[in-house]
């Protein structure tokens, strides 16, 4: 006699119902599929409440506060916006919010066009193609800290390989090449590596909306004998817009955040040259310990960051169902 | 049957009482400081703590980079991970007032340690807030100042000699002013040496953290730049920003612009200590602690370096470095702690401090006949432990240190505007943060 899989998998839920104590057995048949549905998803939104939503409501409650995290024993008073409008009103908030716009700016003009020219090369499929998608992944699968690190052995004028590369094309003796301690050139020197280490990523999403468009659309667009320029803007182009925005949306919010690079390339300087709003907020709130303006500070960056976001997440849906 | 329990129980309480003793004795202590080499002498000397009262020792040792930062913020929050910490000498105002550290004076009047028995700038420097009044929070640990190196091999090539006296008229030496310094960076600046190219000097000019203002402050003092009113507190207008405060800035830019090598817009202690192994400069501004390591360097070091304090202009004066112990408040091992500071007070640990390369501010061990002998480097110490004078060490001492950082880095690194502007935006900036302290 052979048994089958089902009636073992009866028994052993038979076995389990046995095995149940009955208070506990109830009170689990008590529960509706909802009930057992939020038991799954507390531990998530108790961690979520905990660690992300708690804070923000923290820091905008500090943001109308004069509190300073290193004197614990001061009074805190409410200030109401005062906060609010000398972060508004600060000029050197301004130009750092001009620095990050400019290297938000640049970058992402920068990964887009190379990140999709990449992608479009790439996507013809000639030989030896998994190989070199392969190797221009590398630099996004880096730390940024690594990164950081040796790219500021790269740039420096005595020792770096940049320094050489340049000399050797231009003449320029290696001295004279100060990317990081040069006012002007020193906020290209930041657009250079994350352009380098971020492309790779561009380019993985463009690909995607690449080898997402049907063949059948070029087959019918050359039936029609449309040129491959006509077919690229008629059909690509259009096609793998929604991707292209998407990155551009990822690496606009990361990019608007950018820290951890700025700061190990250049601090910040030289002077106040690469201080971008997240080093000119770390420097307020963990330097100068103005936590209170800091917050109000944090805020206004959020606010920022999540209405650009839902603007042009917007845009994007509509691309999409055009 | 309650007979049968009454030894197992006494012996039980015996066990108890005698493992209390024991307790102690497994005691840990952990103390907090920057990841430097004096640090790797005080682990060594620290061994001898251990085996006198059998307390362990742990440090928590942070790069200079992050020190302030992993620190303070340990403080402010009330952290107890450090037991005994090392702190800067401009945290003693805010450590004060915000209660992070214990109070030493009754203790010190308990164990007998007197602070007369220490170098007079670094009591004021290290323990003392208000400055200048006998309240003590800390123990001098290791007495600091910015002073200078030297290549002494190049200074005494014969044809070097020659060719600097022939174009300024004057023998070349470890200079005594600023002027001669500048004279000396100009003539080394980009020269071949041993077909390489070398340049001036290295200075300070970090942004990150605290490294231009105590770079620029040397030059500054010297030409007349004053904290604030010495007849009135917190009186910045023409002193911060005096014509002679004015003038001295001038001067840092036109070093760092003239004299230090291509890339050096983000030097602080070790890329200072960097340039000059590496054969890059003839002079160095650094801190004292650094002379030790740099004098047993193979390339650089021995008859190769010498050492100068700072130089002087108008005044004479140098940034004081250098770090007191205190006992963290929040720690549950008081009173283990305050025996290794009671331990560290004593003249003979203070001697084995100074051999193993930490820089003792006992006077016992400074002012010992043998001191000037000990070491090449001791002298420069000691003159320029002579001509010290701090950065404001208030509790808002960060926010201080944040606008002179922006404010000096954006003239002379970057460019940006005029000395002027730079240093009457620098007195602004102060006289807000006072005034939002309530002291104006």
């Amino acid at each position: 006699m052979t048994t089958s899989p089902h009636t073992y998998a009866d028994k052993a839920a038979e076995a389990a119902v046995r095995a149940t104590p009955e208070p506990l057995a109830r009170r689990v048949r008590a529960l509706s599929d909802k009930a057992i549905a939020w038991l799954f998803i507390a531990p998530t939104i108790a961690l979520l409440l905990a660690i992300n939503i708690f804070p923000l409501f923290w820091a905008i409650y500090l943001s109308f506060t004069n509190y300073r995290a290193n004197r614990p024993n001061a009074e805190v008073k409410n200030v109401g916006l005062g906060n609010y409008s000398r972060v508004l009103n600060d000029p050197d908030i301004w130009a750092s919010m001009q620095t990050t716009a400019h290297f938000v700016f640049w970058t992402i003009l920068l990964q887009t066009v190379i990140g999709f020219a990449l992608a479009y090369l790439i996507d013809r499929k000639f030989r030896g193609h998994a190989f070199w998608t392969t190797l221009i992944l590398i630099p996004m699968m880096l730390s940024p800290a690594v990164v950081g690190n040796f790219w500021r052995f790269l740039y420096e004028p005595q020792i770096g390989l940049f320094a050489y590369a340049v000399s050797f094309l231009t003449g320029i003796p290696t001295s004279e090449i100060q990317m990081l301690g040069s006012v002007s050139l020193a906020p290209w020197a930041i657009i250079i590596v994350d352009t380098w280490m971020w492309t790779p990523y561009v380019m993985l999403i463009c690909l995607a909306g690449l080898r997402s468009i049907p063949d059948y659309i070029y087959e019918a667009a050359e039936v029609d004998r449309a040129s491959n320029w006509r077919q690229f803007w008629s059909i690509t182009v259009p096609m793998a817009l929604p991707f292209i925005m998407l990155a551009v949306l990822f690496r606009g919010i990361e990019n608007f955040k950018m820290f951890d690079m700025v700061n190990l390339l250049t601090g910040g300087g030289p002077g106040s040259t690469t201080e971008v709003a997240s080093i000119a907020l770390k420097r307020d709130a963990f330097e100068a310990w103005a936590t209170g303006r800091s917050s109000a500070f944090a805020i206004v960056l959020f606010v920022a960051v999540f209405g650009l976001a839902n603007i042009y997440v917007k845009a994007l849906n509509r691309v999409k169902q055009r | 049957m309650l007979k049968q329990w009454i030894p197992l129980l006494g012996a039980t309480a015996v066990c108890a009482l005698m493992s209390v003793p024991q307790a102690a004795k497994a005691e840990q202590l952990t103390l907090c400081w920057a990841a430097w080499d004096p640090a790797n002498a005080l682990v060594e000397l620290s061994k001898d703590f251990t085996a006198k009262t059998g307390i362990d020792m742990k440090f928590e040792f942070v790069p200079w980079t992050s020190y302030a930062d992993r620190f303070l913020n340990e403080l402010n929050s009330r952290g107890k991970l450090c037991d005994l910490i090392i702190g800067d000498s401009q945290w003693v105002g805010g450590a004060a007032e915000n209660g992070h550290y214990v109070k030493l004076n009754d203790f010190f009047a308990k164990e007998g340690i007197k602070m007369d028995d220490f170098v007079p700038a670094t009591v004021v420097g290290y323990s003392e807030w208000p400055k200048n009044t006998p309240n003590y929070w800390a123990l001098p640990a290791m007495g600091d100042v910015v002073g200078w190196t030297y290549r002494k091999d190049w200074f005494q090539r014969p044809e070097i000699q020659k060719e600097f006296k022939a174009k300024y008229g004057w023998d070349l030496d470890a200079p005594k002013t600023y002027d001669q310094l500048k004279q000396i960076a100009e003539f080394f600046q980009k020269r071949q040496i041993d077909g390489k190219t070398v340049y001036g000097a290295s200075i300070y000019t970090e942004r990150g953290s605290e490294g231009i203002t105590m770079g620029v402050t040397n030059v500054l003092y010297d030409w007349g730049f004053m904290y604030d009113n010495p007849k009135k507190p917190y009186d910045m207008q023409g002193y911060v920003n005096s014509p002679d405060a004015i003038k001295g800035l001038e001067f840092y830019k036109a070093l760092y612009d003239c004299c230090t090598p291509p890339g050096a817009s983000n030097v602080y202690m070790v890329e200072s200590a960097d340039a000059f192994k590496s054969g890059q400069v003839a002079m160095q501004m650094n801190f004292a602690f650094t002379w030790p390591g740099l004098y047993k360097d193979e390339k650089v070091g021995g008859d190769r370096i010498g050492f100068f304090p700072n130089p002087a202009e108008k005044y004479h004066y140098a940034q004081l470095g250098g770090q007191g112990i205190s006992v963290v408040s929040y720690s549950d091992k008081r009173d283990a702690a305050l025996q290794y500071i009671k331990w560290f007070a004593q003249p003979q640990v203070q001697a084995k401090w100074w051999q193993l390369g930490g820089y003792s501010c006992l006077k016992a061990v400074v002012d010992a006949p043998d001191f000037k002998t000990s070491q090449p480097y001791a002298p420069a110490f000691l003159e320029s432990m002579a001509i010290v004078k701090d950065f404001w060490a208030e509790p808002s001492y960060a926010e201080l240190l944040q606008a002179m950082q922006k404010r000096v880095h954006d003239y002379v690194v970057a460019g940006k505007g005029t000395a002027k502007e730079a240093l009457d935006g620098l007195e602004k900036d102060w006289t807000e943060i006072f005034k939002e302290d309530g002291k104006i």
